[in-house]
C-alpha cells in the first residue's frame, strides 16, 4: 500500500514530462509513417513495372536501407552529411527522414509483391476496357493489393514507433529520453522506466486497433466481408489474417 | 584540421581507420552470433512454454510486451538496473559487461520473436503426427524431440534466418551502452579526428557487405527447403 501511495506520488510529479515525450515519440511515428508510405507507394509501383531501369533504381534503394539500420542512417545525416555538404539538418528531421527511409524501404518490397500478387486476369481485362495505366492502377489493382498490403503496413509502422526510440542518441526529448532523464533525476530506475514501457505498449495497441479498422474497411470494400461484420468489439480479436505484432522484417 | 581546401573523402584516413572499424565488425559478429544462439534455444523453449495452460497465457502476454516496446530502451533499462557486477558462489565478484548485457537483452527480445515462429511451425505439424506418437505411447521427450519439433522447425528455418539478418542489423543499438562494435568505434574514431564522413560512410558500407549477400543466402536456403 505505502509502495502504492509512493508510486502514485511519483507518477503525478513526472507524469507532464512522460505525455511530452509520448507526443514526441508519436509525432516521430505519425512523420515518419507518412514518408515511408510515400516511399514505399513511389518504389514499389516502380518496382512492379516492366523498364528495367525503374526496377533497377528500387532494387538499390530497398537493398541499401533495408541492409542499414535507421540509427546508421539517422547517424549518417547528423554527423556525415553537415561535413561533406556544410548544412546542418534539425535533428527532429534528421530522425524522421532516416526512419521513414528505412521503413519504407521494406513497404516498397511489401506494396511489389502486393501488386504483383493481383490476378493476371485483372490485369487483361483493363486492357480489354482500354483503360489507360493510370486508371488500370487507380481503379483496379490498387483496391486490390490495398488490401494485402495493410495487414504487413500494420506490422511495420509498430516496427517504426519501436525504432523511433534511437532518437534520443541525438538529442530529441522522446520517451526514452524522457525515461532517462527521469532515472538520473530521481535514481528510480524501475519506476522510471517502467512507465516509458507502458506507455510504448499503449501507442503500439492504439495502432494495432487502428490498423485492423482499416484492414476491415478495405476487405468491405472489396465486398469480401459484410459491413460491421463482428462489431466494434470484434476489433479487438486477432483476425486470422491481418495485423498481428512481430511477423514482420 | 588544416585549413586548405576541404576534402570530401580522405582516402588515408579511411585506411588508417579501417582495422578499427574491422574489429568493431567483429564485435559485431560475435554479438550476433551469441545473441542469435540464446535466441534460437529460448525462443523454442518458450513456443514449447507457452502450450502450458496458464503459464502460457502469462508467457504469451510478456512476449507480447517485449514485442511491442522498443529494443533500445530494453537494453538501457537493464543496463541500468543490473550491479558492475555480480558476487558468484565460489568464482567470487564477476564483472558484468556492457558486452554481457547487450547481447542478453539482444538475445531474450529475438527470442520473442522467434517463439512466434517455432509456433507457427509446430502448429503446421498435422494432427496425426500427434495421434500416432500418442498411439505408439511415446513418452513426452520422445513426441518433442523425435516427431514433432523435426518436422515444425525444418519448415521454419528460413523464417528463422531472417531474425539473423534483422539481429545483425539491430546491433548497433548497444551504441546505447558503449558496446564497442561498429558503430560505437566509428563514432570514437569520428569524433577524435573531425572526420566523421569517412567512418559514418563506412560503418554503412560494411554492415551492406555483410547483410547483402546473407539476404542472396537466405533466399536460396528459402528455394531449397520451400522446394522440399
Amino acid at each position: 500500500m505505502e509502495f502504492l501511495q509512493w508510486f502514485l506520488e511519483f507518477l503525478q510529479v513526472q507524469l507532464p514530462r512522460y505525455l511530452d515525450g509520448a507526443w514526441i515519440t508519436i509525432q516521430l511515428t505519425f512523420a515518419g509513417a507518412v514518408l515511408a508510405f510515400v516511399l514505399a507507394m513511389v518504389f514499389g509501383i516502380m518496382g512492379s513495372t516492366r523498364p528495367w531501369i525503374l526496377r533497377a533504381i528500387t532494387t538499390v534503394y530497398v537493398e541499401v536501407f533495408r541492409g542499414i539500420a535507421a540509427l546508421v542512417v539517422m547517424f549518417w545525416i547528423v554527423y556525415a552529411l553537415p561535413d561533406m555538404t556544410g548544412y546542418e539538418l534539425d535533428p527532429m528531421f534528421a530522425a524522421i527522414l532516416a526512419l521513414g527511409l528505412n521503413v519504407g524501404a521494406y513497404g516498397a518490397e511489401v506494396v511489389r509483391a502486393a501488386l504483383n500478387a493481383v490476378p493476371k486476369a485483372q490485369v487483361e481485362a483493363t486492357v480489354a476496357l482500354n483503360l489507360s495505366w493510370f486508371q488500370r492502377m487507380r481503379l483496379v489493382v490498387v483496391p486490390q493489393a490495398w488490401a494485402q498490403m495493410l495487414p504487413t503496413f500494420g506490422n511495420l509502422i509498430i516496427e517504426l514507433m519501436k525504432a523511433s526510440a534511437v532518437v534520443y542518441l541525438v538529442g530529441i526529448l522522446d520517451l526514452t529520453a524522457v525515461a532517462r532523464e527521469v532515472r538520473s533525476g530521481t535514481g528510480e530506475t524501475l519506476a522510471a522506466f517502467a512507465i516509458a514501457f507502458v506507455f510504448y505498449y499503449l501507442i503500439a495497441q492504439v495502432l494495432i486497433f487502428g490498423m485492423r479498422l482499416l484492414e476491415r474497411r478495405a476487405n468491405v470494400k472489396l465486398g469480401r466481408i459484410p459491413p460491421s461484420g463482428g462489431g466494434l468489439m470484434g476489433l479487438l480479436r486477432p483476425p486470422s489474417v491481418g495485423t498481428r505484432v512481430g511477423v514482420a522484417k | 584540421m588544416n585549413d586548405s581546401a576541404p576534402m570530401i573523402w580522405d582516402f588515408e584516413f579511411t585506411f588508417d581507420v579501417m582495422p578499427s572499424l574491422l574489429g568493431g565488425l567483429w564485435v559485431t559478429v560475435q554479438l550476433t552470433l551469441i545473441g542469435y544462439t540464446i535466441a534460437l534455444v529460448l525462443g523454442l523453449l518458450i513456443a514449447i512454454v507457452r502450450r502450458a495452460p496458464v503459464i502460457g497465457a502469462i508467457v504469451h502476454f510478456v512476449m507480447e510486451f517485449i514485442r511491442t516496446t522498443p529494443l533500445i530502451i530494453q537494453v538501457v533499462f537493464v543496463f541500468f538496473l543490473l550491479p558492475a557486477s555480480l558476487n558468484v558462489p565460489l568464482l567470487g565478484p564477476v564483472p558484468i559487461t556492457a558486452f554481457t548485457v547487450g547481447v542478453t537483452v539482444l538475445g531474450i527480445h529475438y527470442a520473442a520473436y522467434t517463439a512466434e515462429v517455432y509456433r507457427s511451425g509446430i502448429e503446421g505439424v498435422a494432427q496425426g503426427q500427434w495421434e500416432a506418437a500418442r498411439a505408439l505411447s511415446l513418452p513426452t521427450g520422445r513426441t518433442w524431440g523425435a516427431v514433432v519439433l523435426p518436422q515444425a522447425i525444418r519448415k521454419v528455418i528460413p523464417a528463422l534466418g531472417n531474425y539473423l539478418i534483422a539481429m545483425f542489423k539491430d546491433t548497433p543499438l548497444l551504441f546505447a551502452i558503449g558496446v564497442a562494435e561498429l558503430l560505437t568505434r566509428a563514432q570514437r574514431v569520428g569524433s577524435e579526428s573531425f572526420r566523421m564522413t569517412e567512418a559514418m560512410t563506412m560503418v554503412g558500407f560494411l554492415f551492406l557487405v555483410v547483410s547483402i549477400p546473407s539476404a542472396i543466402l537466405i533466399r536460396r536456403l528459402e528455394k531449397r527447403y520451400v522446394a522440399v
